[in-house]
């Protein structure tokens, strides 16, 4: 049979192929004046922030404090800040993206041309899910459950910190993949048959597996991780049903991490096979079977659309409940609504491909298994909703988003359970209907959710609020951004209008499409205007101070201790009584004990997750270039340093109770100072 | 689109204007119109085909059904988020957080709601089934008239271009498809190399084209129309200008159309197969006079080309090593032979089909 592109043919070997594999001064896309363009501002800023840390003398800082720590506050804020610096980087794409859809319509061929139009909507795709919403998301929980059940630490520490730097060397080999070869071009799922060898024999398909497999070992690390901290180490008189509702919410979406990430690696590692040792699991001949590939990543894909956007409805009732000043109404229900969501998850993916062929039969069970997911979600709307009913809502900023949240995630949700319908679904399969379906979901309920949370725990972290006048413009930036560019594109997917299409012969769509320009760059003015009020929020951290660790009358556990906590978080772990914990302590009049201090139990910092994701890193850049000596080299380390440290015996350490008294001693004063 | 779409989203952006935040209601105000407008040339809101026509109006039922719920939920929204704002008089009570009626209704009501979609999704997934003949349109177009047997077409995806063939007609065509009104069309599908999904939006809904696998389409057009078709499914390079024309012409043009394309005097030979099947883009419709009977069902089973091995000989091959005896061999459906065969040395292979 004929192939639409042949092999990638193996150069005769010689000195140079045998060093640098098949990298050489061609992989660098000099001939490409935006890749170029792009490359000396990053290279510009890079160097700036290096020459910085070395000029103020920051990097024994930087490694003793940060790089190493195995505390999970910092490894939160360092998935955080992860999180937003990939955002930028997804973003950008998103609007080269709407540039190219905006310019390219009749004769007219935009400034894009296919090769590199297809790499960016693989790359947004792949960046916003795995390298900003997973590290978002982790992050946040990283930061808040273990405060919110009263412990010290995750259960694992160390297995965090490697769990985070693994997150950072995967998204590192995809910022990589910009100036060093290219990025796949088959869709953020990597999908064959694009992706086969026969059809993308460059670097692309490449870079996309080795970076996902490296940080899909570290979400499911740090998933078992948190599964295990909520399960064991939760305070005295935290039962399960007394257990915040973010924190449960944490506990099913790592359940499904758990579950599900298996899967998704799995997946990966058979197209690997097939890519690098030429067995055929997704080819066309030889038995192979690309549908195969297919239901293997969206039975990790659908899942994780939830263990995505639970942590987030749990976000959502932390805020509702607080700036209400009620306890959540409903709260077993609303636990039952996120067990169901969690299981029901499991048995959806086949709507992904209804248009496939499987049977009636088929399509209807997977087709009514997906609404009956709206069941507990709309529960879950209700009892937001009824938790304001009767509640004196204060109308912070974290409030306003979950307003805005509500009523843009019901339009999304209805757009949902539509494509559900499988005849419906016929016609609008991958349409850009379907598109603007999951930025509804996911701008209007993770994204808003995420905002939502990070203003709202800002100040439990760093001690002051972010800048309001700011987080507004960054709240409407987002809200009227979104609406302004996610309706021109239901409506040309109405119009039968298909995804990933780089450009259009019909003029009456570019209307739309320019539309939905101005919207991302409202929305762009939303992003700026979220970092605005952290630098201003920084300027100003006097005036925004919180010294009470407690600056929104919170309810849970995280607003019992100072702000930001001590590296122990709790001098004394607490003793729960009721649900809203915090709340209930306050209202029996809840004093802090002033004396017989002890000293604390915590883990010892520890360089080893840094050096093994940066040589996991190496590994993966070595494979991806056939490098094969640098792969064995690393493969070989990997190893030793990871069996070197289990002989690390140096793991823990007490802090003093002095130490301990001086700290809380310095809380007093400062809360006194303030009053 | 429909005027009860459009009510349903205005309903929507109205409450929305209400809350307080007057900035959005200018943004939004806009929107209800936008929608209408798009529906006056949205090809999916605008059949041509019996298919299309139930799919746009299921599309209509469910949104109806849906915004029962979504819309009172919405209302709720504002009216709660404006009436319980701190300090502006409504009750607060902060041990209200349980009501069990309450509860009742909140997990019921769109209980109700999905018990009625669900109804609505198992008869309509039925129904509309691509793989199900269109019996039932059939008989009601004219329940006296002897039922017709459907008008076949095979459609083969390359890379990327769409490849057409007639077998009854014994002609084939690229980017171009032509049918006949009021006749039923059983398209064959399947692809030689990518994934790619069949799709015209005026006709019907679409179906993946999957190399070395077979799906069905059932259609019909009951109106004369000049259409497009396309690939829902990125498939590469190409992906973007893979586009083909329809056109639904009365019996006696599609008759002519064919006496054309028969005197067209171009094969579809293996050697013009050879070239056809090499990654091309921006392909001109194309006709040819005649083409193997056989050449789908190889193109299926991955033989095309003389002296490779068809995939179900392979697996019959396997099983037979294997012990387990060989699998009884498929007949072959899908191919009956006007014109002549690719290869007759290489026995005519049976074709497994998607489902």
């Amino acid at each position: 049979m004929f192939s639409a592109t042949e092999p990638a043919s193996v150069s005769e070997p010689s000195t140079t192929s045998a060093i640098f594999g098949r990298l050489s001064w061609d992989s660098i896309p000099f001939h490409e004046p935006i890749l170029l363009g792009t490359f000396i501002v990053v290279a510009v800023l890079g160097i700036g922030i290096l020459a910085a840390v070395t000029k103020y003398r920051l990097w024994g800082w930087l490694w003793r404090e940060w790089l190493t720590s195995v505390d999970h506050k910092k490894i939160g804020i360092m998935y955080l800040i992860l999180g937003i610096v990939m955002l930028l980087r997804g973003f950008a794409d998103a609007l080269m993206m709407r540039a190219q859809q905006a310019i390219a319509v009749g004769g007219e061929q935009g400034y894009l041309d296919a090769h590199h139009y297809d790499q960016i909507f693989s790359a947004h795709g792949t960046i916003m899910i795995f390298f900003v919403a997973i590290p978002l998301v982790v992050g946040i929980t990283n930061y808040v459950m273990p405060l919110q059940i009263g412990a010290r630490d995750v259960a694992f520490p160390f297995l965090n910190s490697l769990s985070l730097w693994l997150t950072v060397a995967g998204a590192g080999l995809v910022m990589i993949s910009l100036f060093v070869g290219e990025f796949t071009t088959a869709g953020w799922l990597n999908y064959v048959p694009v992706a086969n060898i026969e059809n993308s024999p460059g670097t692309g398909p490449d870079y996309y597996l080795w970076a996902l497999q490296i940080a899909g070992l570290g979400t499911t690390l740090s998933a078992i991780n948190m599964v295990t901290t909520v399960i064991k180490m939760r305070a005295p008189g935290m039962t399960m049903m007394k257990m915040p509702v973010f924190t449960w919410t944490a506990l099913c979406s790592n359940v499904l991490a758990v579950a599900i990430f298996p899967a998704l690696t799995g997946a990966f590692a058979l197209l690997m096979l097939d890519r690098y040792v030429g067995t055929n699991f997704f080819t066309n001949d030889l038995g192979g079977n690309a549908m195969m590939y297919w239901n293997l990543v969206w039975i990790w894909g659908h899942p994780e659309v939830y263990v995505l956007i639970l942590p987030v409805f749990g976000i959502y009732s932390e805020i509702t409940s607080t700036f209400s000043g009620k306890r959540l109404f409903g709260y077993s229900s609303m636990v039952y609504a996120t067990v169901v969501i969690t299981i029901l998850s499991y048995l959806v993916w086949l709507h992904h491909f209804f248009t496939m062929g499987s049977g009636a039969s088929v399509n209807s069970f997977f087709g009514i298994a997906t609404m009956v997911i709206a069941i507990p979600t709309g529960a879950k709307i209700f009892n937001w909703l009824f938790t304001m009913y009767r509640g004196s809502i204060r109308f912070e900023l974290p409030m306003m988003w979950v307003v805005a949240f509500m009523l843009t995630f019901t339009v999304g949700g209805m757009t949902g359970v539509l494509l559900a319908v499988p005849p419906a679904d016929f016609v609008l399969h991958n349409s850009l209907f379907l598109v603007a379906h999951f930025h509804n979901v996911i701008i209007g309920g993770v994204v808003f959710g995420l905002f939502a949370g990070m203003i709202y725990w800002f100040p439990k972290a760093f001690g002051f609020k972010l800048d309001p006048w700011w987080g507004k413009v960054g709240f409407w930036g987002w809200v009227i951004g979104y609406w302004v560019a996610w309706t021109p594109i239901y409506i040309v997917g109405l119009m039968g209008t298909t995804r990933r299409v780089r450009h259009f012969d019909d003029p009456s769509m570019q209307i739309w499409f320019v539309i939905a320009a101005i919207g991302a760059l409202i929305i762009l003015i939303g992003i700026l205007g979220f970092i605005m009020s952290i630098v201003m929020g920084i300027v100003k951290r006097k005036e925004l101070a919180d010294t009470t660790g407690d600056p929104w009358d919170g309810r849970t556990l995280e607003w019992a201790t100072a702000s930001p906590p001590p590296s122990y978080n709790f001098a004394f772990t607490p003793v729960v009584q009721d649900l809203d914990a915090w709340y209930d302590m306050k209202k029996r009049g809840h004093q802090r004990p002033t004396g017989g201090y002890r000293p604390i139990h915590m883990p010892r910092n520890t360089g080893t997750g840094v050096i093994l994701a940066g040589i996991a890193g190496v590994l993966g850049f070595a494979m991806i270039w056939y490098i094969w000596w640098l792969a064995a080299v690393s493969a070989v380390a990997l190893f030793v340093v990871a069996i070197g440290h289990t002989f690390n015996y140096n793991r823990d350490f007490y802090i003093d109770a002095a130490d301990v008294e001086r700290d809380e001693r310095e809380r007093d004063r400062l809360a006194a100072a303030e009053a | 689109m429909s005027e009860t779409m459009a009510t349903g989203l205005l309903d929507a952006m109205m409450q929305q204007q209400s809350i307080p935040v007057p900035r959005r209601l200018r943004a939004l105000a806009i929107l209800p119109l936008l929608v209408l407008i798009a529906g006056c040339s949205g090809t999916v809101l605008d059949p041509a085909g019996d298919i299309a026509r139930q799919q746009r109006d299921l599309i209509y039922i469910s949104t109806v059904l849906m915004l029962l719920i979504i819309v009172p939920v919405m209302i709720l929204i504002v009216v709660f988020a404006w009436r319980y704002r701190k300090g502006k008089g409504g009750t607060y009570d902060p041990e209200f957080h349980h009501s069990t009626s309450l509860e009742l209704v909140i997990w019921s009501a769109p209980l109700l709601i999905i018990i009625m979609l669900g109804a609505l999704t198992w008869s309509s997934t039925h129904l509309l089934d691509p793989f199900r003949p269109l019996d039932k349109a059939q008989a009601d177009m004219n329940p006296e008239a002897p039922r017709e047997a459907p008008l076949r077409v095979q459609v083969v995806s390359l890379d990327w271009k769409w490849l057409f063939i007639y077998p009854e007609q014994g002609i084939a065509t690229v980017n171009e498809l032509v049918l006949p009104l009021n006749r039923q069309v059983r398209f064959d599908i399947t692809s030689t190399n990518m994934m790619n999904t069949f799709y015209v939006p005026t006709m019907a809904g679409m179906i993946y084209a999957m190399p070395g696998m077979q799906s069905t389409l059932h259609a019909s057009l009951d109106r004369p129309v000049e259409s497009e078709g396309f690939s829902a499914n990125y498939s590469g390079k190409g992906f973007s200008d893979m586009r083909f024309r329809l056109r639904g012409v009365d019996d006696a043009a599609f008759a002519q159309w064919v006496e054309q394309a028969r005197a067209s005097g171009r094969a579809l030979d293996l050697a013009a197969y050879r070239v056809l099947v090499r990654p091309s883009e921006r392909v001109p419709p194309e006709m040819f006079s005649s083409v193997p009977g056989d050449l789908f069902a190889r193109i299926v089973e991955r033989c095309v080309e003389p002296g490779t091995r068809c995939m179900s000989e392979l697996m019959n091959h396997g099983r037979a090593e294997g012990g387990h005896g060989a699998m009884p061999p498929a007949t072959p459906e899908a191919a009956p032979a006007p014109g002549h065969n690719i290869s007759a040395a290489v026995p005519h292979a049976g074709m497994p089909e998607a489902h």
